[in-house]
């Protein structure tokens, strides 16, 4: 690519010039996830739940580590989408994939609307505890709406058509979902990287950092955090769809705390604000969680525990802030990059 | 008398049963170097933050060019043109010195709600960012976090965030409060070179600056205009020097 030659060729702006460039370390987890599947093939159930929670932590990482939403009921937005496939395919009315996502994406991102434009004119601990709410009110609504949700059974057996019509969904040999979920999460990814890198997402930055400046530089605040939160929430919903999806039925927990408080976890143990911490947190939360539970069947939550008082205490940024940490002290600062 | 830029019309706030700002009118007119002073407490922020919209007045209008503005919300006054510093910093802490200025340019630009350009595509505000940071010798600063950087910097910071925003209005509360002298005339050589078009109102504690700087001067007094005029009025009257200059000097 031949840009015009800067006016200012100064180290700051070569880095904001550049930011945006895929770097050949980003190839790293794709081909990892590509490695598993020929190194795996008996693990690849696990490997699709990873991939469908990596991409649920990249929107809750949208939202709370980009505009510094404070949320605990992110779940509310992939139990949505969860329910919008599973209740379309379970009454027959719909059950091809791919529209399937969308349609999941749509009825999240309308959730993530409505929801958005009475939440976010609070913040802090109000905001938190508004989140909360709106999960809990979801998940009550799901449990009592048995007649098209399957009420606390959930809908079980749902049958997904074949992806592109030629890719079975075969529940025992989840190769097709296992790269179908791979798929989703590339599109997905790649649209959250573009939009984090732009001026929209600069501006989110903003938000988090200093709200008051962000009005007296005439931002508009509330309208950047509704449609920021709006877009988190679809994405939200597409993870959830392709949770259902992927293991042919659909229950409360996909509206649970219990989701809610995982990803978040994931997420500041990976670190937030920075696209990869999703990655890092989910493959380190959910390899430790299958180790320590076939270890420790009845305690295995106490590790996680420990690790999790470990990050807050001496890594606020999680994983990958403690990486960075390390490098500027092996390195010192390079003036440019 | 020129045409006013920013205008309030016998605008009160109320806290309570604190009268923070009383019956003041204002103007300020296309080009003005006025300067607001008085003792601490004497409701000069909450003036400002009045003339912003971070506040709502009680009663009284505040116009902009004649238009009736009391009840816009700050964000579109910003769209028109009415800029302000903080007397507090008020800055993207985590981000560089140079992201900082890009977010105020790109607002003003109308870049912000651009999804899928990335921010480093747009050279334009890059740039202009950098010229702006180098007319006040903050370029070499550009890279660092403003959580880096030593207070006096920050403000200059604080100052280069309201001038991307090429205000009509620019509204300084205490520039140069807490900058080192040594760096102080890097303020003030700032705010000499804005273009003589824009209207600015500055509060400051510091006699030197505000008697260099202004061509008129407002006294505040607990929340009311206690006295108006140039430099020179001012500076001779006697009230004034009683209950405020004469008070500083004790300081």
């Amino acid at each position: 690519m031949s840009a015009p030659a800067p006016a200012y060729d100064h180290s700051a702006a070569r880095v904001l010039a550049n930011r945006h460039r895929v770097r050949l370390w980003e190839a790293i987890p794709w081909l990892l996830a590509i490695a598993y599947y020929f190194a795996f093939p008996r693990y690849l159930g696990f490997g699709t739940e990873l991939l469908v929670t990596v991409l649920f932590a990249i929107s809750l990482d949208l939202a709370l580590g980009y505009a510094g939403i404070v949320t605990l009921g992110h779940a509310a937005f992939f139990g949505a989408g969860a329910y919008t496939v599973g209740m379309l395919a379970f009454h027959g009315i719909w059950n091809e994939p791919v529209t399937g996502l969308i349609a999941a994406g749509i009825v999240a991102g309308a959730v993530g609307l409505a929801s958005g434009i009475v939440l976010l004119r609070t913040t802090g601990l109000t905001l938190l505890m508004l989140t909360l709410c709106t999960m809990a009110l979801l998940e009550e609504g799901a449990n009592l709406a048995a007649e098209f949700t399957g009420g606390f059974d959930g809908l079980p057996g749902m049958v997904i058509r074949p992806l592109f019509g030629m890719f079975e969904f075969n529940p025992l040999i989840p190769r097709a979902q296992y790269l179908y979920a791979l798929g989703v999460l590339l599109v997905g990814f790649v649209f959250v990287r573009a939009l984090v890198y732009s001026p929209f997402g600069q501006s989110l930055t903003g938000i988090r950092e200093n709200t008051l400046r962000m009005h007296a530089v005439g931002a508009p605040v509330r309208h950047r955090l509704v449609v920021c939160y709006m877009i988190s929430a679809a994405l939200a919903g597409v993870a959830g769809g392709l949770w259902a999806q992927t293991n042919a039925y659909v229950n409360l927990s996909t509206l649970g705390l219990d989701r809610a408080a995982t990803v978040l976890i994931i997420l500041v143990l990976g670190g937030y604000g920075r696209l990869y911490g999703a990655f890092v947190g989910a493959v380190a939360y959910m390899v430790l969680e299958h180790w320590l539970s076939q270890i420790y069947p009845t305690a295995w939550q106490l590790g996680l525990g420990l690790l999790l008082v470990i990050i807050a205490l001496f890594a606020r940024n999680g994983i990958l802030g403690l990486f960075d940490t390390i490098m500027r002290r092996v390195k010192p600062k390079p003036a440019s990059q | 008398m020129t045409a006013s830029l920013i205008e309030t019309r016998r605008v009160s706030k109320n806290f309570g049963a604190l009268r923070a700002t009383r019956d003041v009118n204002f103007s300020l007119a296309s080009g003005a170097r006025h300067a607001l002073i008085g003792p601490n407490g004497a409701g000069k922020t909450t003036f400002i933050n009045l003339l912003t919209g971070v506040l709502a007045p009680s009663t009284g209008e505040v116009l902009f060019k004649g238009r009736d503005i009391t009840h816009m919300a700050q964000a579109e006054r910003v769209k028109l043109g009415i800029a302000r510093t903080f007397q507090i910093n008020r800055l993207f802490r985590g981000l560089s010195v140079l992201e900082n200025i890009y977010i105020a340019i790109s607002e003003r630009v109308g870049a912000a709600p651009n999804m899928f350009k990335p921010a480093g595509k747009r050279r334009d505000i890059i740039d202009e960012s950098m010229q702006l940071l180098e007319t006040l010798k903050l370029a070499d600063d550009a890279h660092h976090r403003i959580s880096e950087l030593p207070y006096g910097r920050q403000r200059l910071v604080e100052l280069a965030i309201a001038l991307g925003l090429k205000p009509e209005v620019l509204l300084l509360d205490e520039p140069a409060a807490g900058v080192p002298s040594a760096e102080s005339h890097i303020i003030l050589d700032a705010i000499d070179a804005l273009p003589k078009t824009i209207g600015v109102l500055i509060i400051d504690h510091d006699m030197d600056l505000v008697f260099r700087f202004a061509q008129r001067i407002t006294v505040l007094v607990r929340g009311a205009i206690f006295a108006e005029g140039s430099p020179k009025e001012i500076g001779a009257n006697e009230d004034v020097r009683a209950v405020y200059l004469g008070q500083a000097s004790h300081g």
